[in-house]
């Protein structure tokens, strides 16, 4: 069995595993830094060494930061490989990845985890429609290609990165009929406690202030406290009016694209798979991988930072992946204990101002009921097309947890292997048998955690 | 789970396990008009009836013991009508198809092995063991995609499949319907013999009952000795893959391949001693995947969306392990190997045994003495 | 090929524009773009329908999660379009329900 040796193999060329390659090989050690996008910048900075639209202004200073980032990926000990689809990662730091090429083998004194987030499932009546797409796809098409979702368009959700796509698109000359804020009366209330902590990052604050101030000078019209969010389908099936009710109305608006947006969550395939414990955040209703402070899980030399063990947003994963690479310099004898503490205090400083605002924001923001555990009608599993009514059916005939329903319904066995529905599967069955999301659980995540030919699995049997 | 509240807690009967074996049992013993319940674990457990193959299989089985060959076969033969049965019960079809099956071999000595054990199967059964040897050619007049690879085949007639998970899941609906209880109160902690009965102790509470079966597969060892019985059952793992959808292409299972009612395809398994863990490794999968498409190139190109191990209940000699306890009366011993296939003798023959003490069929050669 | 739909382009950086063809129409997109983009540019939506109960379906996420962006490229079926770059001449079609074994050909899809 052939295989690359590194010291260091990074999952993910986001912030966090741009910032870690980055500290990694200042510190002489090796670096493999694989992402299955074809170009570095993870989510955020998505496209950043050639952005499609002409204009700076329309994505931002905070995204041209990236650029930074990408820049000191040229480095000797840094080899990126874009294009590369981690889909296993096994008992000895042996990771498995797919590329155009076929299955490679890849094995690494430390590995990473960086895999960043994914924005979470909201489920609603018609949410399955053409026509209806997260913000962050509409975000990604904008980064990417310069394309704007197709007119009249209406976003909805809640959250501060829904009113940052929402500016980006109207500097991009983009008509919003609306913008549907879902945030429940009250959270603004359940968020006044973690004030304090907020006011630790004030041009945070007064970033999100000022989105609001921006969109409400451009007139774009919003309503608060949406509910009984619904795409409605023209004969096609496809989305032509949104439905909801807000201000004691209900309101019907056309339109042709619906953007909808609860969130970001971790993106916790690997960790999952590889049988880590993980915890219910109860404020960021998603699950986190345990970790200690230097990103380091129970599984020795495997490490995750970034969106992926929990939402802190991309200048904290940045810091986060500068810690794992000074521990994993550590580790590995580049560093003493004491000089790796020392070069840690700027990147945990900073962190702790990122991570002082979120129990703010997740407060605030935390998604309404109906979209955590939506409505009998609504489909939870868009792959296998299981509805909420059916999940709850089979709590009733004694399903207990989301593998029992698994086996049942098929929920969570299609191509996503659970990312659209797993966190909706476990907090309906939560809901409906009355007990906390932990007791319910997660599904069972093995490898490979994204298809591959049957081809090329078997080219690794050599 | 309601059960677990109700707050009388007896039954005629308690089966402890709820996989493919006690639920098709106790579909049996309702038959008999005993009011049944199922004690099994809650999400998480070591389950072989989630992690399957689907086989209604009868080539080769019981090649060392004519017992066994003859209650395969019994099985195949019931299965039709434990199918329609559930159909009509829960409006759920579990997708049987009996139209025979394959056994693909890459290697001429395979093939010739498994014709001469089928052979030896065939005078052991008095002539009446119907099985073909084919080669390359005869097996693509089945499944023209077999690849050049393939040395041959051994074919039944009687061999078919299901869809194990519908399976399963008609199974618990029809047992629901007609009053049986399910209660995931977690692992039987223990049994205990009474004067009359027993009594049974849960995480979540005390059941009492007239008669105990164990089906608990993996479990059976250590509650067996509670009621006065050897259950020396030790888990085996299959690591199975599962391809993304297709338009139907495959018309006949095979041994290592077969397309699901819903047009995934399945492709098994390994057979490795590894303990309790049900985990997979890169290495057996790239293993299966280089099997499966040697027998079918075609397959090459096909995605693989899932993939899981599973824990097989074994014996030191592969055959089921039937036995009522003497010591302690009403307490009775189920278990076995290939629970999707003996799944129609379970719910007819064997359950009827165990309701009236009564058999015409030879089990006492399944019994744990022969070890 | 419906028209409301299509994605409109804003104002981009120099780039080079490549031809390729969704669902036999060529269409201008840019070097870099996903075939999934290319399809919304294209209007080409619903741009698959499902094995299970053939519900049409759109690019839903576009950063490799959700598998609605399957599409039929260059004959090779269920490929993630959001996580497959555009090259000059490429075909792209509507994945329409449950794949084929075998690698489809033009003359297929007629039937
Ligand atoms: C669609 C989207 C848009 C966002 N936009 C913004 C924004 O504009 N502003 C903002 O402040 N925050 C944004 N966020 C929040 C964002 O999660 C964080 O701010 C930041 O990107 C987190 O950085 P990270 O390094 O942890 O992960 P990411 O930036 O998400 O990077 C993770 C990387 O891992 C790769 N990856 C994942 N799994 C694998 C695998 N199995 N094999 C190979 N590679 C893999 C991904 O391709 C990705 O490039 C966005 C999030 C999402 C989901
Ligand atoms: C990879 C693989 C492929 C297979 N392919 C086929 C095939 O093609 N054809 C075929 O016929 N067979 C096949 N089998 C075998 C078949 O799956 C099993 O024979 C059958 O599922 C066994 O069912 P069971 O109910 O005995 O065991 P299980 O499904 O393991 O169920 C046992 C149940 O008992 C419960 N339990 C255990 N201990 C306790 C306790 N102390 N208290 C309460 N509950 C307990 C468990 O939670 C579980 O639910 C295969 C098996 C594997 C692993
Ligand atoms: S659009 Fe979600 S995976 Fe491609």
């Amino acid at each position: 069995m052939n295989s690359d040796t590194y010291d260091l193999a990074i999952v993910g060329a986001g912030p966090a595993g741009m910032a870690a390659a980055r500290t990694a090989a200042a510190q002489d050690l090796s670096v493999v830094l694989l992402d299955e996008q074809p170009a570095p910048g993870g989510q955020i900075y998505r496209s950043i060494r050639r952005p499609a639209p002409e204009d700076r202004r329309i994505l931002g200073p905070d995204y041209y930061h990236g650029e930074t980032l990408v820049r000191d990926l040229d480095h000797s000990r840094i080899e990126y490989r874009p294009g590369t689809t981690v889909w296993a990662l096994d008992d000895d730091h042996t990771l498995c990845a797919s590329s155009p090429e076929g299955s490679t083998r890849i094995h690494a004194q430390r590995i990473l985890l960086a895999t960043g987030a994914q924005e979470r499932p909201v489920p609603f009546p018609g949410w399955t429609l053409p026509g209806v797409m997260t913000c962050g796809a509409a975000q990604i098409l904008l980064k990417s290609s310069g394309l704007v979702p197709s007119q009249p368009l209406v976003l909805a959700g809640s959250g501060p990165l829904l009113l940052l796509i929402a500016a980006q698109l109207h500097r991009a000359g983009v008509a919003i009929e609306a913008v549907l804020d879902t945030t429940p009366a009250g959270h603004q209330l359940d968020a006044l406690p973690h004030l304090p902590g907020a006011l630790r990052n004030l041009p945070l604050l007064w970033k999100g202030l000022g989105l609001l101030r921006e969109l409400k000078q451009a007139g774009i019209q919003r309503f608060a406290q949406v509910s009984d969010l619904r795409a409605l389908a023209n004969e096609e099936g496809r989305l032509h009016q949104v439905q909801f009710h807000a201000d004691n109305a209900t309101h019907r608006l056309p339109a042709q694209s619906l953007l909808v947006h609860q969130g970001v969550v971790p993106n916790v395939q690997l960790s999952r798979a590889l049988g880590l414990e993980h915890r219910w955040h109860e404020l960021q209703q998603c699950w986190h991988p345990v970790t200690n402070d230097w990103g380091e899980t129970s599984r020795e030399g495997v490490f995750i930072s970034g969106d992926s063990a929990g939402i802190a947003g991309a200048k904290a994963a940045e810091q986060a992946g500068t810690l794992v690479a000074l521990e994993v310099a550590r580790q590995l004898n580049r560093l003493s204990t004491t000089q790796r503490d020392e070069q840690a205090r700027p990147a945990l400083k900073d962190l702790a101002r990122e991570r002082a605002i979120r129990p703010f924001l997740d407060a605030l923001y935390q998604p309404a009921r109906s979209f955590l555990s939506p409505a009998d009608e609504t489909l939870v599993c868009r792959c296998e097309e299981v509805s909420a009514g059916e999940l709850r059916q089979m709590v009733d005939e004694g399903c207990r947890g989301p593998n029992q329903t698994k086996a049942f319904c098929r929920s969570g066995m299609g191509p996503c292997q659970g990312r659209l529905c797993g966190l909706t599967v476990s907090q309906v069955i939560a809901e409906r048998r009355g007990v906390p999301v932990d007791e319910v659980g997660y599904y069972q995540i093995r490898m490979p955690i994204k298809p591959l030919t049957l081809g090329e699995l078997a080219d690794l049997h050599k | 789970m309601q059960a677990t509240h109700h707050s009388a807690r007896t039954a005629d009967l308690c089966l402890i396990g709820g996989g493919l074996v006690g639920l098709a049992t106790a579909l049996g013993l309702q038959r008999h008009g005993l009011n049944v319940t199922i004690l099994d674990e809650a999400d998480v457990a070591l389950r072989a009836s989630r992690g399957n193959f689907g086989l209604v299989w009868v080539q080769g089985k019981g090649d060392t013991l004519p017992e066994y060959a003859q209650i395969s076969r019994l099985s195949a033969r019931l299965w039709s009508d434990l199918a329609s049965r559930l159909r009509e019960d829960t409006g759920i079809d579990v997708e049987l198809q009996q139209r025979g099956g394959l056994y693909l071999s890459l290697t001429e000595q395979e093939v010739a092995d498994r014709e001469a054990m089928l052979l030896r199967m065939r005078e052991a059964a008095g002539g009446d063991y119907p099985f073909e040897r084919l080669d390359l050619q005869q097996v693509r007049d089945f499944i023209p995609e077999a690849g050049p690879e393939v040395a041959g085949a051994t074919w039944c007639p009687e061999d078919g499949h299901v869809n194990p998970l519908k399976l399963m899941r008609a199974l618990t609906e029809a047992f629901l319907k007609h009053g049986g209880q399910i209660a995931n109160s977690g692992r039987v902690e223990s049994i205990t013999p009474l004067a009359q009965g027993f009594k049974i102790q849960t995480p979540e509470g005390e059941w009492q009952c007239q008669k105990v079966v164990l089906s608990a597969g993996l479990g059976n060892r250590t509650l067996a000795p509670m009621v006065g019985l050897d259950a020396p059952v030790f888990p085996n793992r299959g690591q199975v893959l599962i391809a993304e959808r297709v338009r139907p292409f495959l018309h006949y299972p095979t041994g290592h391949v077969r397309q699901t009612g819903e047009g995934t395809i399945q492709v098994g398994d390994s057979k490795e001693d590894v303990g309790f863990d049900s985990g997979t490794t890169t290495e057996v999968m790239a293993q299966i995947a280089d099997r499966a498409t040697r027998m079918f190139p075609i397959l090459r190109g096909l995605r693989m969306v899932r993939a899981w191990g599973a824990l097989r209940i074994m014996t030191a000699d592969g055959y089921p392990l039937y036995q009522a306890s003497e010591q302690y009366p009403g307490a009775y011993l189920v278990t076995c190997h290939s629970g999707v296939t003996l799944g129609a003798f379970h719910a007819g023959p064997l359950a009827d045994w165990i309701a009236t003490d009564q058999t015409d069929l030879p089990l006492e050669v399944f019994n744990a003495q022969r070890f | 090929m419906p028209n409301a739909s299509e994605f409109p382009r804003i104002e981009t950086g120099a780039a080079e524009w490549v031809e390729v063809e969704v669902d036999g129409q060529p269409i201008q997109v840019r070097a870099g773009d996903s075939a999934a983009a290319a399809v919304l540019a294209a209007g080409l939506v619903p741009s698959r329908s499902t094995p299970v109960n053939n519900s049409p379906r759109a690019p839903y996420c576009m950063m490799g999660v959700c598998f609605e962006c399957l599409l039929e490229i260059d004959g090779t079926e269920n490929v993630q379009g959001c996580m497959t770059e555009v090259r000059p001449g490429m075909q792209i079609r509507r994945q329409q329900g449950a794949r084929h074994a075998e690698p489809v050909t033009h003359e297929d899809r007629q039937s």
